[in-house]
């Protein structure tokens, strides 16, 4: 359990993602098995599903701990596992000894994972006493769930790939059909087993992705030689029923399939792997991508939810067919394919992503200028020759996004970035005008920039600029600095940034009730006096209109 | 009890504890006549006082930071010998904080009161272990007094450094300590483990180390960031104030390993907030254990808390039967800890 809980607790201060492969990679290379097993189960699918941790620690609590330090403590730790794993006091038989061996993590696994709820207090206590400051604040880490810190199960998987040679995409192909602690996967990895066979059972294949259109990548563009399809504005998902068994994978192979067991059902029984987008639809249009992010990430799904937020999927590939792998076919014959199979199955819940027609260079222009007004994220151009390969190959897939929205918005406050960016000022929160419903009776306070407005905060950002022109930034923010707390500081409102996203919405996130997708930097705008920067209400005039959505309904092809 | 009537000649003023037959404030938070210090950090050792009486090294340390010229007068006493101010018997013995710290001990009609200044239990190569006083009164700080705080032994977190920097010998590691006693022990700590190599600083930590150097602690071969080229200080261990870690000091460095000495780094919280890389829990404070057992074997009755998180500790020493109370007094920081 030490060396476990040594690196979860290096890992939540290693901000480079290089520096964690490393810390990931060593562990995976020293742990013994089976605890390097359950440990790479912890940083991906999580180990425990649902312990009683609040009520166990609750009871555990009561008899240990004062319960006014315990106040007091918590709250000025501010996370209860923590405070636990810190105050937890020292068991009346001292001698090592006789508190029994630090556990492993494997026996922790195997005291906690068949343990009737009531029993939980107890081994929990025990296995507490038995522990070090940092062995307890891992051991209620996982106890409470996937213990963040900073680790993705792509991450993980690309450690192991690292560790042993083989490619990533290897391991996520046998992935779905292993299960902690892994051990023929390790013997595999380490060179003592051949590789684990899936078994028949539904796994997960890497995707083919596309790259974002470039400008030189216009100048071999024939159009004759590529399909152009919508881009849809829900989740990448790929699709593998195999009888009885249907799995739903994330494009990074996460399994959501409890989260949309309507689209499970709508597959039972085929045999049949499908690359598609995940939306929510109803009567046939398109719901925003909020709509879809109430179902992500629900592990139990209620009633309400299926029918307030149906599920549909828009497919636009097929890559296996019974038994028959397609893969290796052009992207023209998978696509025939793929039609026949939907007329011949008619699968619920579904639909083919239509193919959009055109002929010219000047056709696709204009298709792509309307896209913002047709409620469409942009479109998509594949290669018809193209087979489907994983990763992200070049010249195959591209994607071109609609037009970025901008708007000039006011520098609020800055936060010090980390890592390599540890002393640069690099995430900035930026807002736009609104005029005060009253203005203020006593006149201007000193260094008012804009008399009768105040700034409500709508995005923040962190890329979209050069290295140049963060230490720019980074200048202005200190010199301008008005209030620091912590790592953030607020700034006199001067600066105005031109920021591009793609689409904003309602949302609580900021005190403007609006939120941007995916904001950048996209201009800095020294020049611009801060006053004429824009309002709340240009903001609210650029979110999409209810009354557009109808166009969000799939285009007819014929 | 043999507490009684203390706080008529020792009590909390504006201006901090005052002792009034002795005409003395301890740790005074503004200029006064005259002062008794228990160290030389900023918030305790402050200028402009009349007098000033504190142990020799403490002397040698606020003319160092304040200048010779910042009190009126200094008097250096001794360690453990007893002086007479105004009928009150005065004496200072070590307190483990940091090199030259003591507590102030007061006697007057019978009566006994200890002021701790900050203190440490914890074993210390920079300066002389705290001695417990039997007293009637003792006047603690509070820094660290919550049980989620037990400090690591400072040996261990300096030999997880030295594995850093054995791990990544082209990165510099930058260890954020506060200047007087933290820079200090580190470096001798990690002279204790080993490491041999010139030991880098930031040019706010200089001159109190060459005062550490004066008074016999052996530190090493200690060299100025200032002086050295870009290049060589690839893989080296610099100390330099937490400000600087993040501050623009530290972009010469290409790829540092960010690291923040302080008992403060027990916290998750407390860490991201610093983002360092490698927080390392070392303090000069007491801890949660310590602060308790510290109290019950001075035997005091009445235990006054100065500053930090006094609730618990009040709460605690109630709990098990003594008195006790927050001074609340003005002008104590957490410390650049």
């Amino acid at each position: 359990m030490q060396a476990f809980a040594l690196l979860l607790d290096t890992l939540t201060t290693t901000p480079s993602r290089k520096g964690k492969l490393t810390l990931l990679v060593d562990y995976f290379r020293t742990a013994p098995d089976p605890d390097r097993g359950f440990a790479l189960a912890a940083l991906t699918d999580g180990l425990f599903p649902r312990l009683p941790l609040r009520r166990s620690l609750a009871t555990l609590l009561e008899t240990r701990v004062d319960p006014v330090l315990y106040a007091l403590s918590r709250d000025y730790v501010g996370d209860t596992a923590e405070t636990v794993a810190l105050m937890w006091p020292a068991p009346a038989i001292s001698a090592p000894a006789e508190r029994g061996r630090t556990p492993s993590l494997s026996e922790v696994v195997a005291s906690l994972a068949n343990a009737p709820p009531t029993e939980v207090a107890p081994i929990l206590g025990d296995l507490l006493d038995r522990l070090d400051v940092r062995g307890r604040w891992a051991l209620l880490k996982l106890v409470g769930g996937a213990p963040r810190v900073g680790v993705s199960a792509r991450l993980a998987k690309t450690a192991l790939a690292e560790m042993s040679g083989h490619a990533v995409s290897e391991i996520e192909e046998i992935w779905h059909a292993l299960e902690p602690p892994y051990s023929d996967l390790f013997l595999w990895l380490t060179g003592n087993g051949p590789r684990p066979d899936a078994g028949g059972k539904p796994v997960f294949r890497p995707l083919m992705l596309a790259h974002a259109i470039e400008e030189q990548d216009w100048s071999s563009f024939a159009p004759e030689e590529f399909a152009a399809e919508w881009k849809w504005d829900g989740i990448r998902v790929q699709i593998a029923a195999h009888g009885e068994h249907v799995r739903i994978f994330s494009r990074t192979g996460d399994d959501i399939s409890r989260s949309f067991p309507e689209i499970v059902s709508a597959f039972l029984g085929r045999e049949v792997l499908l690359d598609g987008e995940l939306l929510v639809a109803r009567d046939g249009l398109v719901a925003p991508f909020n709509d879809l992010q109430q179902r992500l990430n629900r592990k139990a799904v209620t009633g309400r939810m299926l029918k307030d937020h149906p599920a549909h999927v828009r497919l636009y590939d097929l890559l296996i067919d019974g038994s028959e792998d397609l893969r290796e076919m052009s992207f023209r014959d998978r696509r025939k394919r793929l039609e026949a199979w939907f007329a011949a199955k008619r699968p619920p819940l579904a639909d083919i992503s239509p193919l959009v027609p055109f002929a010219t260079r000047d056709e696709l222009d204009a298709l792509w200028g309307d896209a913002r007004e047709t409620g469409i994220e942009g479109l998509m151009l594949k290669r018809w020759s193209s087979p489907y390969l994983s990763g992200r190959p070049r010249g195959h897939w591209f994607k071109w996004k609609r037009a970025a929205l901008t708007l000039d918005c006011v520098l609020m406050y800055a936060q010090r970035g980390s890592g390599k960016r540890s002393s640069y000022y690099s995430d900035y929160t930026f807002g736009v005008w609104r005029e005060l419903a009253e203005p203020a009776l006593e006149g201007t306070p000193r260094g008012d920039i804009y008399p009768g407005h105040e700034l409500v905060p709508v995005g923040k950002a962190y890329s979209g600029f050069t290295d140049a022109e963060l230490l720019e930034i980074d200048r202005f923010v200190r010199n301008h600095t008005v209030e620091q707390f912590g790592p953030v500081r607020a700034v006199e409102p001067r600066l105005v940034l031109e920021v591009a996203f793609d689409a904003i919405f309602a949302s609580s996130r900021h005190k403007s009730g609006l939120a941007m997708r995916f904001p950048r930097i996209h201009r800095i705008r020294w020049d611009k006096p801060p006053q004429e920067a824009d309002t709340l209400d240009t903001a609210k005039r650029l979110m999409e209109q209810p009354a557009a959505e109808n166009a969000k309904q799939a285009p007819s092809t014929d | 009890m043999r507490s009684d009537g203390i706080d008529r000649w020792l009590y909390p003023t504006p201006r901090g504890l005052y002792c009034e037959p002795a005409d003395a404030y301890i740790d005074p938070a503004s200029a006064v006549d005259r002062a008794i210090i228990t160290h030389g950090h900023s918030d305790h050792a402050r200028p402009g006082h009349g007098a000033v009486l504190a142990t020799a090294e403490t002397v040698a340390i606020m003319k160092v930071r304040l200048g010779e010229e910042a009190v009126g007068r200094f008097e250096a006493a001794p360690l453990g010998t007893v002086l007479h101010i105004g009928g009150v018997s005065v004496r200072l013995v070590p307190a483990g904080h940091i090199l030259g710290s003591a507590q102030v001990v007061l006697e007057w009609n019978g009566q006994r009161a200890v002021v701790s200044g900050d203190y440490k239990r914890s074993a210390d190569p920079t300066c002389l272990p705290f001695e417990p006083i039997l007293c009637d009164v003792f006047v603690t700080e509070a820094t660290f007094a919550l049980p989620v705080f037990r400090h690591e032994p400072a040996a261990s977190e300096v030999a997880r450094l030295l594995t850093s920097l054995r791990r990544n010998p082209d990165r510099a590691h930058l260890v954020g300590a506060y200047g007087l006693g933290k820079c200090q022990r580190v470096i001798r700590l990690a002279r204790d483990a080993g490491y041999d190599k010139p030991i880098y600083l930031h040019g706010a930590h200089m001159a109190v180390t060459e005062l550490y150097q004066n008074h016999g602690i052996a530190l090493g071969e200690i060299r100025a960031v200032a002086d050295t080229k870009p290049a060589d200080l690839a893989g080296a261990l610099v100390l330099c104030p937490p400000s600087a870690v993040s501050d623009r000091w530290s972009r010469r460095f290409p790829d540092p390993v960010t690291a923040f000495a302080s008992g403060w780094m027990r916290i998750k919280g407390r860490v991201r907030q610093s983002g360092v890389e490698l927080p390392l829990v070392i303090s000069d404070h007491a801890d949660w254990p310590e602060l308790i057992d510290t109290v019950l074997e001075t035997q005091a009755e009445d235990v006054w808390v100065t500053h930090g998180r006094d609730d618990a500790l009040v709460y605690e020493l109630t709990r098990r039967g003594l008195k006790a109370r927050a001074l609340a007094l003005v002008g104590f920081e957490d410390e650049g800890e």
